[in-house]
């Protein structure tokens, strides 16, 4: 376990790199930006991934499997959702693509 | 004789204690499967590490137009990275199970992803997102099922996370289905805030118990508490008016960002609380943006139904709207210098943002200078309409925010107005009594003219009624985004 006050430097530093990470981002971006951070969120595909192979219960199991596909969901639809939008966005010298 | 007896003796003496010590080895199991070592351990830790940094540099490049693209591949991999290693995680089982709802979840989320039209994107954000809180709150129900001791703390962490988890899940499914138009109301009953703080104050309680009673809390009490938070989650968005459901997916989405990092700390993954953490405050601060840019406090969003304060007693409206045929505006169009032209949610729902463009670089090539401008909340959250402008082609350095276009307004010779409504009536500066007074608009009725294209007279998204459509300068051209835009290429062609 990571404990106490270990754990809560490391939250505190990860709020404030999020924080700074985003605050100069203009709105054009803002969207994708969501949508990106939405897929980042998807790690929790790994945790989901722990929690079902460890599950013993089929009670868990069943819970373990849904929450395995809902993370899938998250990280693989939040990626091709982001890459989409992006993948449009070009400026005027760039045209040719 | 006796030397075999005394032998037989000793030997089965050793047996006996050989079998006690079976037992003993039988019945020992290891308190905390999460600390058992392990040398797979640290590499496992090395991938973990890298793909948080991956993370926080593909977020960085994400916030620059030019660099973004990539920013994406670089989280990607980072997360290629890390579902991989997890395979090799000490104590796991299941390898099937875990291959096929990876399997199928991918592909379900592939599928969908690449088939939604930009302007429903919105709605499948809020839906990825309440899949990732589904996900935490899965997590944190498996923990405490096992009904193993974590210690208080882990053991609050989890119920924490689930609650989180659970609200972003069944919330974002009803903002789904708001925007994707399955629910059209904002559902609303008296006493609806007292009940929604009844049933919250009730989860907090039983949560309270499930860590209170730690590795005791059985089956039911951990049951009715998911059960509960997912019923809140529902109950909180209810109410919620879809205008404000981009103020509403954002903070989902820090929720579910928090939710991870907190069964993080459960699972000891250091992966998921750096990820959860950022995601939770860059979410947050995005959803001050957002709340920000409509001047509505995120407190007001989630506890107040939008226009329900006010409503009478408005300005007196003056004048009347004056129409404009095709042509008239296409001469207009020929004989200025520079162009503004406001998109808004209309538009896109016209399809009509390829005409636009099309239009854009005819009168380019007059010299005519054409400006997009664009106001942070317009299309169904901010930055959409970039997107959806993106998508019809048109490069990024012509588009601009409010704060940077409003002092040019002036200088303008003709504003075209498609498709948005609320985000250009100079009510919110003027009419104390309307429910949008104070949210910065586009000053568009500065310019010297302005033309409002229109599906016909009526109000927009808000029930508002827009003082710029009776202003002087203010002519009004009706009809479908797509045809209208298309007449005035032909208009301007033939010139």
């Amino acid at each position: 376990m990571i404990e106490g006050f270990v754990a809560l430097y490391i939250f505190m530093l990860a709020a404030f790199t999020g924080y700074e990470v985003i605050s100069r981002v203009p709105v054009i971006l803002h969207t994708p930006l969501m949508s990106g951070s939405n897929f980042v969120h998807g790690i929790v595909l790994v945790g989901a991934m722990v929690a079902l192979g460890q599950a013993d219960t089929t009670l868990s199991q069943v819970i373990g499997f849904i929450g395995v596909v809902l993370a899938a969901g998250n990280a693989v639809g939040g990626y091709v959702a982001t890459e989409r939008m992006l993948d449009m966005f070009k400026s005027r010298k760039g045209d040719q693509k | 004789m006796s030397n075999t007896t005394t032998l037989e003796q000793a030997l089965s003496q050793h047996k006996s204690s050989l079998q006690q010590l079976e037992q003993v080895a039988a019945s020992y199991t290891p308190k905390e499967t999460m600390v058992a070592p392990s040398a797979l351990m640290p590499v496992i830790e090395v991938f973990y590490f890298a793909a948080a940094i991956l993370f926080i540099l593909g977020l960085k490049r994400m916030s620059s137009p030019v660099t973004a693209r990539g920013g994406i591949v670089w989280a990607g991999i980072g997360m290629v990275l890390a579902t991989l290693i997890t395979f090799l995680h000490p104590h796991t089982g299941n390898y099937l199970l875990i291959t096929v709802a990876i399997a199928l979840g991918s592909v379900i989320a592939w599928v969908s992803a690449k088939r939604v039209a930009m302007t429903d994107m919105p709605q499948m954000i809020a839906l990825y997102n309440g899949m990732g809180g589904g996900a935490a709150a899965a997590i944190a129900a498996v923990e405490l099922f096992k009904g193993s001791s974590h210690g208080a703390t882990a053991q609050a962490l989890a119920v924490v996370g689930g609650l989180i988890g659970c609200v972003s899940f069944s919330g974002s499914g009803v903002a789904f289905a708001k925007l994707q138009g399955w629910m059209n109301k904002a559902f609303t009953f008296p006493k609806q805030q007292w009940l929604n703080l009844a049933l919250f104050v009730i989860t907090l309680i039983v949560g309270g118990a499930v860590i209170f009673k730690g590795a005791a809390a059985g089956l039911t009490l951990v049951t009715v508490f998911f059960v509960l938070a997912l019923v809140f989650g529902i109950l909180m968005t209810l109410p919620i008016g879809g205008a404000d459901m981009p103020v509403v997916i954002s903070l989902f989405n820090a929720l579910t960002g928090l939710a991870v990092a907190f069964e993080g700390f459960v699972l000891n993954n250091a992966a998921m609380i750096i990820a959860g953490t950022v995601v939770g405050a860059s979410g947050t601060l995005l959803t001050q943006l957002m709340a920000k840019a409509m001047n509505r406090p995120i407190s007001n969003v989630l506890f107040k139904s939008f226009g329900k304060a006010s409503g009478e007693a408005s300005e007196e409206i003056t004048g009347s709207m004056k129409e404009m045929s095709a042509n008239d505006v296409a001469s207009m169009l020929s004989i200025s210098s520079q162009v503004v032209i406001v998109p808004g949610y209309g538009m896109a729902v016209a399809q009509a943002q390829h005409k636009v463009w099309e239009l854009t670089k005819l009168l380019n090539e007059r010299d005519i200078e054409v400006k997009f401008a664009i106001h942070p909340v317009a299309g169904r959250m901010p930055g959409h309409m970039n997107v959806l402008l993106a998508e019809a082609g048109v490069p990024y350095d012509i588009i601009f925010d409010l704060d940077e276009i409003n002092e040019e307004f002036p200088q303008a010779d003709v504003v075209l107005v498609i498709g948005a409504n609320d985000v250009v009536n100079p009510a919110a500066r003027t009419d104390k009594n309307s429910p949008i007074y104070g949210m910065p608009i586009l000053n568009v009725d500065k310019a010297k003219n302005v033309v409002v294209i229109k599906r016909g007279q009526g109000t927009g998204f808000s029930g508002v009624e827009n003082l710029l459509f009776y202003a002087e300068n203010t002519h009004m051209l009706y009809g479908s985004g797509q045809a209208v835009v298309a007449e005035l290429i032909q208009s301007v062609k033939s010139m």
